[in-house]
This record gives structure tokens, sequence and C-alpha cells, in this order.
């Protein structure tokens, strides 16, 4: 008896004293079988479902078959008239929809329910009913569906409108015929039905802006009593606002400046923040959602607090001065107990402060950067970041701090982000690198995250050969060598032989240390230190300069599909590196975004890279002999959004020809294109072939293409085009897609010009040490030429022109003007069509206009002239 | 990029009861494309958990979510929305099911009677939000309509007391005599 006991307590202890604790789905679904019972046991079946239900919110995973049984005992369930089985039955016909099969079964008993006079059962009824139907099986509850939107009970409509609002997610046109009914909900009395009513319509016509428009000036006259609805209003109002180009609709803007004065919180907030977050508020704009905000920060609510001191910190990213009057609230809530309201009071003061108050800031950050999440101390790091570059002269400080960090505690995302702000730091302050790289230095010393260390191995081999004293890092690099893991020990290899190529004084020294490497554990680290040893002993400047600093850097893909190639021919030529196109140097790695910024929005369509694209042309037979695919432009837009027919255009360049790609999208709903081509001409090019689209039905992507080959003569090869869509129109039932009419008729659609520029026949390349690669192309054919660009009138502007009309990439970081410089030079590096290397130097200077010396290089003197005439 | 917030109905992206170990009782997530299984779930449970036990400081952001949450004696309630929602709407979903769980366990907010009476805080919780959407956000609306187990037994709480209390008089009455 006593032990028993015992075993009992002990049992309890160790669940906690959770019931729930310990129990196994098998056992339980066994216990299921209760639910045959007749009469229904009530009591137990209630206990057993509960723990089913228990078991699946634990995320417990039941297989279709198990699924399926339980589903079908629960059903027996509905001869009770047990008010709360019943809705325990309904939320389990919810969670167990997806998983079991046949769960048509009970769509009569639901309906039942759903019609029937009990109001506890309706709404609930309602809600399980949507979730097991079909859009085809929604036609026959329709006429239940209608009268419940509008029933008289708020908590039956709200189910419905809800319902209505899943379903949309899968077949929105069922919705969209009750939208009268809809309409008649959000003037009902209760709040939460006011707002789901307005949730579902402006579903329903989201994508019909004069109906939004119609519809909230409606409503915005009108008043909606729900402060759900206000906030849902305002968040369509503020859309209407931003995407009106012609200019903000003053009406509109009142109205959101009105809702500052609006009784609920909820809804001044929704409304300060809509103002804040519009890029249309002026400063004056700004005021009164600012001086509200201001409000909030002494708040005694934490989440008021949070949420006002949120917003401002982000305007202060980007209007520091709106928010200077808000400093003194801020500086209180440093002390604030919830420690994310506190770090985001201090960033938003490192952005509006004055440069008197970075010292005190900073030692109030070091006191609490311990208490708070990774999240926030990455969004101090960029705070810190965005007052290095501001105040150049707090450098120092910032340094150190920074160095702080980077020793302390913390994930990968975290020191990332210390070492990107250091970087940066470095980059755009000479004076401050050497104090970066010793502090990077220290800490790859004692670095667990290995991306992290050989990202900072590469700077060092980068930035370290360029310092005064390069033979202090040497030790550092080698250190790693003999203590870290494979992928760092390539790495710092690599960047040994880096220090070896430049550094005359230090060769003799790195062959010593390439020598030990040669023994080396690993593959990968035994053939770097070998391939570099034997390069670096020739003592050949143009052999090390070509096989170390600017080694080639082939597109590898292309590149293993050429070899393939080759192997399968005759072998006995040398391979030609030549066709083989360049891959284009990463684009400026994107920022780890912060938790202070929004989500962007899903992209809607992914574009495909340089290998996608290849792939599908190879699949094309038309175009199966054009060899490998150099380069494919951005898509280019040729018509305007919103219109009939959308087309974009996307130019694929070959080594002698080019193809067009015209992806066509058709946004009428009743009509079906079939033989859908883009007809180009264009002064001096012939059309080799076109490749029509056979159909193209209502919101489907086709591609029809155009094959050019290019003029022989190099001078010839841009050129515009002028496009037409031609097709043939066969009208059909919007609602089927089916065709009415066996007979179309031909109709066309002017496009706008395509045009070829210098920019098409070039590609991106990086090279990691441009003055090495511009000496041993040499002068040979070299051309220069003087331009007066007067319509530029900074030189960042002149830069982004130039890089982009070219299609090259600039190196050396030579994009980036320091401020207040009036002269700048600029270094783009590319690949000319066919393997030819180019490299260009502009030297830029600011004075009525900007004027440009421009100095081009390649290793063919027609694709210099090209370059310098692409920019006259 | 505009950071303007999305006109939606879903505002929720998840709902959870955690006990003082940071376990699960109840939760409820809305949104795959924010935890696509239960493992990253419960993952973000336990770091929740660790990061907001010991300060009651209402509201914190993690994982790019921004949380509100609430405790009592040994459970702790979350509500859960995309990191730049409007926090008060989310607290206001938080303070109904606190208020609702409240009134259902007689002011007892407690694991125990939590668990004692888990089916009647399942039914609370999905009338309060259906999918992400929040359903009802008065905890009044909320107890009437799932706490139907009082109105339907004759013997309630309230009259056990009154036979109790009326007992014990007749008792003394009768002592005095």
């Amino acid at each position: 008896m006593m032990s028993s006991f015992k075993q009992i307590k002990k049992d309890e202890e160790e669940g906690g004293g959770n019931p729930y604790h310990s129990m196994d789905k098998t056992s339980v679904l066994q216990e299921a079988r209760v639910f045959n019972e007749t009469p229904v046991n009530v009591k137990r079946s209630t206990h057993v479902l509960t723990k089913i239900l228990y078991l699946l919110n634990q995320g417990e995973t039941l297989a279709t078959k198990e699924a399926t049984d339980a589903f079908f005992a629960m059903t027996k369930l509905f001869q009770s008239n047990d008010l709360v089985l019943r809705r325990l039955v309904y939320l389990g016909i919810k969670e167990l929809c997806t998983v079991a099969e046949d769960t048509i079964i009970v769509t009569s008993s639901l309906t039942k329910d759903m019609t029937g006079r009990e109001d506890q059962y309706r709404a609930p009824a309602i809600r399980a009913l949507c979730r097991i139907t079909d859009a085809t099986m929604m036609q026959a509850i329709e006429r239940y569906m209608k009268q419940a939107i509008v029933d008289r009970a708020p908590g039956v409509s709200s189910a419905a409108l809800v319902s209505c609002r899943h379903i949309m997610k899968d077949s929105p046109d069922v919705v969209k015929r009750w939208v009268s009914e809809v309409q008649e909900a959000l003037s009902s009395d209760c709040v939460m039905v006011q707002f789901h009513a307005l949730g579902v319509l402006h579903q329903i016509r989201k994508s019909d802006k004069l109906a939004v428009t119609k519809m909230v000036t409606k409503l915005t006259s009108s008043g909606l009593r729900s402060p759900y609805a206000i906030c849902l209003l305002i968040r369509i109002v503020a859309r209407l606002i931003e995407e009106d180009e012609v200019g903000a609709d003053s009406r509109l803007f009142d109205f959101l400046e009105s809702m500052l004065r609006h009784k609920a919180e909820m809804v001044i907030y929704e409304a300060a923040n809509a103002i804040v977050t519009l890029r249309k508020s002026s400063a004056r704009d700004l005021a009164p959602a600012i001086s509200v905000l201001q409000l909030f920060l002494s708040s005694p609510k934490p989440t008021l607090r949070f949420a006002a001191v949120r917003t401002l910190s982000k305007v202060a990213m980007t209007q520091p001065n709106a928010v200077t009057a808000c400093n003194l609230d801020l500086e209180n809530l440093i002390q604030d107990v919830n420690r994310s309201i506190a770090t985001l009071a201090i960033t938003t003061l490192l952005k509006t402060g004055s440069e008197g108050s970075v010292d005190r800031l900073m030692k109030s950050i070091s006191s609490f950067l311990n208490d708070i999440s990774d999240e926030f101390k990455i969004v101090v790091v960029e705070a810190l970041r965005a007052l290095a570059l501001k105040y150049p002269r707090k450098q120092a400080v910032l340094m150190g701090q920074l160095a702080d960090m980077l020793r302390s505690e913390g994930g990968l995302p975290y020191k990332e982000a210390i070492a990107s702000t250091i970087i940066t730091i470095i980059e755009d302050n000479p004076e401050a690198k050497e104090k970066g790289l010793d502090h990077l230095c220290e800490f790859i010393e004692d670095c667990e995250h290995t991306t992290l260390a050989v990202r900072i191995i590469h700077l060092l081999g980068r930035e370290g050969p360029r310092t005064r004293q390069p033979a202090r890092y040497i030790r550092f690099v080698y250190n790693r060598v003999i203590l870290e893991n494979a992928a760092v020990r390539a790495a710092a290899v690599s960047v040994l032989a880096k220090f070896g190529a430049q550094c005359e004084s230090l060769l003799g020294n790195i062959l010593v240390l390439l020598q030990r490497c040669m023994m080396d554990t690993e593959d990968e680290v035994r053939d770097r230190a070998t391939y570099y040893h034997a390069v670096l002993a020739t003592r050949d400047n143009a052999l090390i300069n070509q096989y170390i600093l600017n080694p080639p850097q082939f597109a590898l893909p292309s590149l293993e599909r050429a070899l393939v190639q080759y192997l399968r021919t005759d072998t006995s030529g040398p391979f030609d590196t030549r066709t083989i196109p360049t891959a284009p140097p990463p684009q400026e790695e994107k920022k780890t975004p912060n938790i202070m910024e929004p989500a962007p929005r899903p992209v809607e369509r992914i574009i495909p890279t340089h290998e996608k694209y290849a792939e599908q042309l190879a699949a094309i037979p038309h175009f199966a002999h054009l060899g490998p695919l150099f380069k494919s432009s951005a898509p280019l837009e040729l018509t305007e959004a919103e219109t009939e027919y959308m087309v974009r255009c996307i130019k694929h360049t070959f080594q002698k020809h080019i193809v067009l790609q015209f992806d066509c999208t058709n946004t009428l709903n009743d009509q079906l294109l079939e033989a859908v081509s883009v007809v180009v001409e264009g002064d001096g090019w012939d059309i080799e072939a076109s490749l029509p689209c056979p159909s193209l039905p209502y919101s489907q992507l086709g591609s029809c293409y155009t094959l050019l080959p290019i003029p022989e003569d190099i001078m010839a090869t841009t050129g515009t085009f002028s496009a037409t869509l031609k097709f043939k129109v066969r009208d059909c039932d919007p609602a089927t897609g089916e065709p009415d009419t066996d007979e179309g008729y031909e109709d066309d659609y002017t496009l706008e010009d395509v045009e070829i520029t210098v920019a098409d026949h070039v590609q991106r390349a990086a090279r990691s040490n441009f003055a090495a690669g511009w000496d041993e192309l040499g002068a040979t054919n070299e051309l220069e030429d003087t331009f007066a660009l007067s319509a530029m009138t900074t030189l960042e502007e002149a830069i982004t022109q130039i890089t982009q009309f070219l299609g090259m990439h600039p190196c050396d970081r030579s994009d980036r003007v320091p401020e207040g410089k009036s002269a700048h030079t600029l270094y783009l590096a590319g690949t000319y069509r066919g393997g030819h290397e180019v490299l260009v130097r502009a030297k830029l200077a600011l004075a009525d206009g900007v004027t440009m010396q421009l100095t081009v290089r390649s290793d063919d003197p027609e694709v210099s002239e090209v370059i310098a005439s692409a920019v006259g | 990029m505009s950071g303007l917030l999305e006109p939606t109905l879903y505002v929720i992206k998840g709902i959870a009861i955690l006990d003082n170990d940071g376990n699960r009782l109840l939760a409820k997530y809305y949104d795959p494309s924010v935890f696509p299984t239960v493992k990253e779930e419960k993952k973000f449970e336990k770091n929740l958990f660790q990061k907001t036990h010991r300060a009651n400081a209402e509201v914190i952001m993690l994982d790019r979510l921004t949380c509100v949450y609430r405790s009592n004696v040994d459970l702790f309630f979350y509500v859960m929305g995309l990191s730049h929602e409007n926090e008060l709407i989310l607290v206001s979903v938080l303070s109904c099911l606190y208020d609702a769980v409240s009134a259902i366990l007689r002011k007892n907010v407690e694991k125990r009677t939590l668990l004692d009476n888990l089916d009647i805080i399942m039914l609370a919780l999905d009338e309060i939000c259906d999918g992400g959407v929040p359903l009802e956000t008065d905890p009044q609306v909320v107890t009437q309509r799932v706490s139907l187990r009082m109105e339907e037994s004759p013997f309630n709480d309230q009259t056990v007391t009154q036979v109790l209390q009326s007992a014990r008089e007749q008792l003394k009455w009768s002592l005095l005599k």
C-alpha cells in the first residue's frame, strides 16, 4: 500500500504533475475504441479525445491508416449531444483532416449542425466544414454560407467570414460571388465581424485598384467602429498612398492623420507607424506622428514603449533629425527593465545623438550587452557601423568597442556582423586599417567559425601586402597552418602565396614556409602549397601575376561541359580556354537582414541564373550549334505594367549569335493566344530563325525566341530593334478557359524597342589586383580619349552610369568615392565576347558636370576601339 | 523595399502555453513558412522560454518574431506575430487568452488546473484564433462560447458551496438546540 503510493508520487514528480505526461500513441489509439460504445460514454470519450488532441499538439504524427481509423471512430461521437464532446470532435476533424482519408464522410453531419438551431454548434461546425470541403463541394453549401455570413449571431457570421478567407487561398472565385453578403456584414455592430468582413472584402477587391479606392473612400468617410478593422483600413490606405505615383491624395493622408487622435492606442500606433513608414511623408507630415510616439515612450505599458521606440529607431535610420526631439525620453529608456527597449533606445540615440555623446553611450552599451539576445546585438553593431561612417574621428573608440565585442560570447551571425563592420571601417578609412587588421588577427587566433576565419584570412591576403610592414601578418597566417582545420589551412596557404607574390623581400621566407606545408595531411593543402611553391620559385613576374594574383576565373559548370566536349573530339590540338565564359564576380553580398527591417516580400519570380538559361537554351534543337552561352542580360520589360499582354526580353549572347528570348504573359482571361511571336527589325542585322510560342493561355508564361547572327564587323554589333507582338486570338470562356470558337483572328501589339548595346558583349570579371593586370596587358592596344559628361552632377552618378554602360566590374573598390573628393579614378574589368580581356581606367573630375579621361587596354585592338567608342 | 504592413487578417503566427520548465502544454503555429516542422517549433519554444522566464518584460523579439507574453505561477502564455506586426494587436489577443483561461479556471491559473480542464482550454484557444486570424478578442465572449459544462451540470461549484453552507447552518442550529 505504502510502496504503491510512493510509486504514484514518483510518477507525478517525474511528469511534473502532468497527467498527460508519458502517454504513448499506440495505447491512446487503443483507448479510442471507447468511441464505438452505444450509448456514447461521454465522460470517457471526452477524456480519450482530449488525450489524442494533446498528443497531436505535442507534435506526434499519425500514419494515414491510424489517422483514418481514429477519424472514423470519432464520427461515431456525433450520436451524443454533449456540447463539449461535440466541439472536441470538430477540433479533431480539423486536426486529422490533413492526414486522414475520406474525410468527406462527415459533411452531412457538419452541414446539419451548421444549419441547426444550436448556436453553440453552428459557428464551429462552419469552420470545421470549410476545412474539409474543396472547391467543387462548395457549390453544395453555398446557400448556407451566404446565410451564415449575414447571420444575426456575431459568432456565426465571424466563423463564416474567416472560413471564406481561408477558402480564398485555394479557390478565390467561389467567394467572389458572395460579395454582397460580405458587404452587408461590414456594417455589423460587432467589432470582430467588421474586421473579418473588411479582410475578406479587401481580398476580393485586391487586384482591382479602382474598386479598392472606391471602398476606401466610402469607409474613410463613414467611419468604422472596430479598432481592428480600422488598423486594417489604415494599412490599405497606406498601400494606396504609396502606390499612387501622381502624388498623395491629401484626403487619404488626412485620414491617417485623423486616426492619430483615435481613442484606441492600437489605432493610434498603427496610424503613426503608417505615416512614418510612408516614403512620401515630408518632415512636416512626420511631426504629429512622432509626437504621438514620443508620448508612448513614457507609457507604463512595456509593449507600448517597445512599439514606439522600435518605430522611432526605424525613422532614425532614414531621418535622424526628425527623432532628435525625443532624445531626452530615449535617454530615460536606457535604464528600462526590458532590455529590448533599452537596446532600441540606445541604437536610436546612436543615430540621432551628437558626436559628443558617443563616449557616454558606448559605456552604457558595454554595461548591458551581455543581457540581450544576439539579434539585438546585431542591431547594436549595425548602429556602430553607421556611427563610424558618420564620425570618422570616433573610429578609434568604436574600433575598441567592436574588438571587445568580438572577444565576447556570441553566435556566428553576430561575429560576422562585427567582423564586417570592422572591415567596412578599414575600407572607409585607410588610417584605421592597421589597427583594424590587428584586431582581426587577434580574433582569428581564437575563432571557432571556419567560414569567418577563412574570410578574415583572405582579407589579410588582400590588404596585408600593401601595409607598411607586411611581415608581421605572416606569423598570424602561418599559425593558422599549424593549428587549424583543413579549410582554414588551405586558405592560409593561398594567402601566404599572395604575400610572396607581392613582397619581394619576403619571398625567400615564404618559399620555406610553403615547403613545410607540402607535408600536410590534407590533399587540398598539399596541392595548393606545391602549386604556389612551383609558381613562386620561377620568380617570373608575368607568371606569378597570371596564376596567383589574377588567376583565370572560369564559370566552372561551363568549363566542365567544355572539357567533356573536348575529350569526346580530337584531342591533338590544345584546349582553347577562350570560348569558356568567365564567371561573373559574385554580387555584393547581401547584408544579413536584421530584425528591425521588415521581412522582404517574396519576389514574384525567381530570376534564373546563367546556368539555368544555358540548360534551357541547350534543350532547344535550333540553338544546339551555338556553342557555350557567354552571357545573359537581365530581363527587360517591353510593356508597361498592367497592360493586356506583358512581354519581357532577355538577351543571350553566344560566340557568334544573339538569341532574344521573349517571355510573354497574357493577362486577359477571355482570350487564348496562339502562334505568338515577336517580330523584330533592325538595320544591318539578319534574322536566322524565329521560334513562335504555339499557345498562350490566360496568366501563363510562354516564351518565343529570335536568333540573330552577330555581324562580322565588330563596330556594327550594336543596334536598336523595333518589336511587334504578333498572334492569333481565340475568344474563350473566362471561367473555364475553353475557347468558344474554332476560328481565331490575327492581331498584333506594338512593343517598346529592344536595344543591343556594348554591355551585351561584355561579361563582368573580377581582378583582385588591378595594377598587376594592367601592367601585364601592356600599352600595345591602348586607346585613350577624353569625354565631357555634362549631364552628370556627381561622381557617384557618373560611376554607376559608366559601369552599367560598359557592363564591366569595378575593381579595388574603386566604385566608392571618398566623401568630399572632386576627382576619382575608376578601374573596370571585363571579358569581351570571344574571351578578350578588357581593362578600363577612367579618371573622373568634377567641375560643371563630369570630365572623364578614359583609357582602354585589351588584347585585341578592335575590342579596345569598340569599348572606347561605346561611351562617345 | 516598402516597409508598410501587409493588409491581412493573418496577424498571428503562433500561440503557446508553456509550463515552468519550458515544456509545451499547448501550442499552435499558423504559418509553416515560419517554422516548417515541430522540431523547429520546440527549439524556438525552448529558446523563447530561456529568454523570458526570468524577466517579466512583456515583449521580446526573437527569431524574427515579435512575442508578447505573460506568466502566472507555473504557466507562461505567448502570442507571436511577425517582427514588424502591430504589438498592440498581439497584446489584445494575449490578454484575451489570459483572461479567458483565468475565467475558465476560476482564477486558479496554474498548470494543474489547466491540465484538468485541458479540453475546455483547447476549445477556448480555437475560439480565439482560427488559422492565424484573431477570431474573438473579448474574453467574456470566449468564455461564454466554451464554458458549456457549467451551465449544463446542475451541481456547479456555486451550488456545491451553497449546499455545504446550508448543511453547516443546519448542523449549527441542531447543535444549538
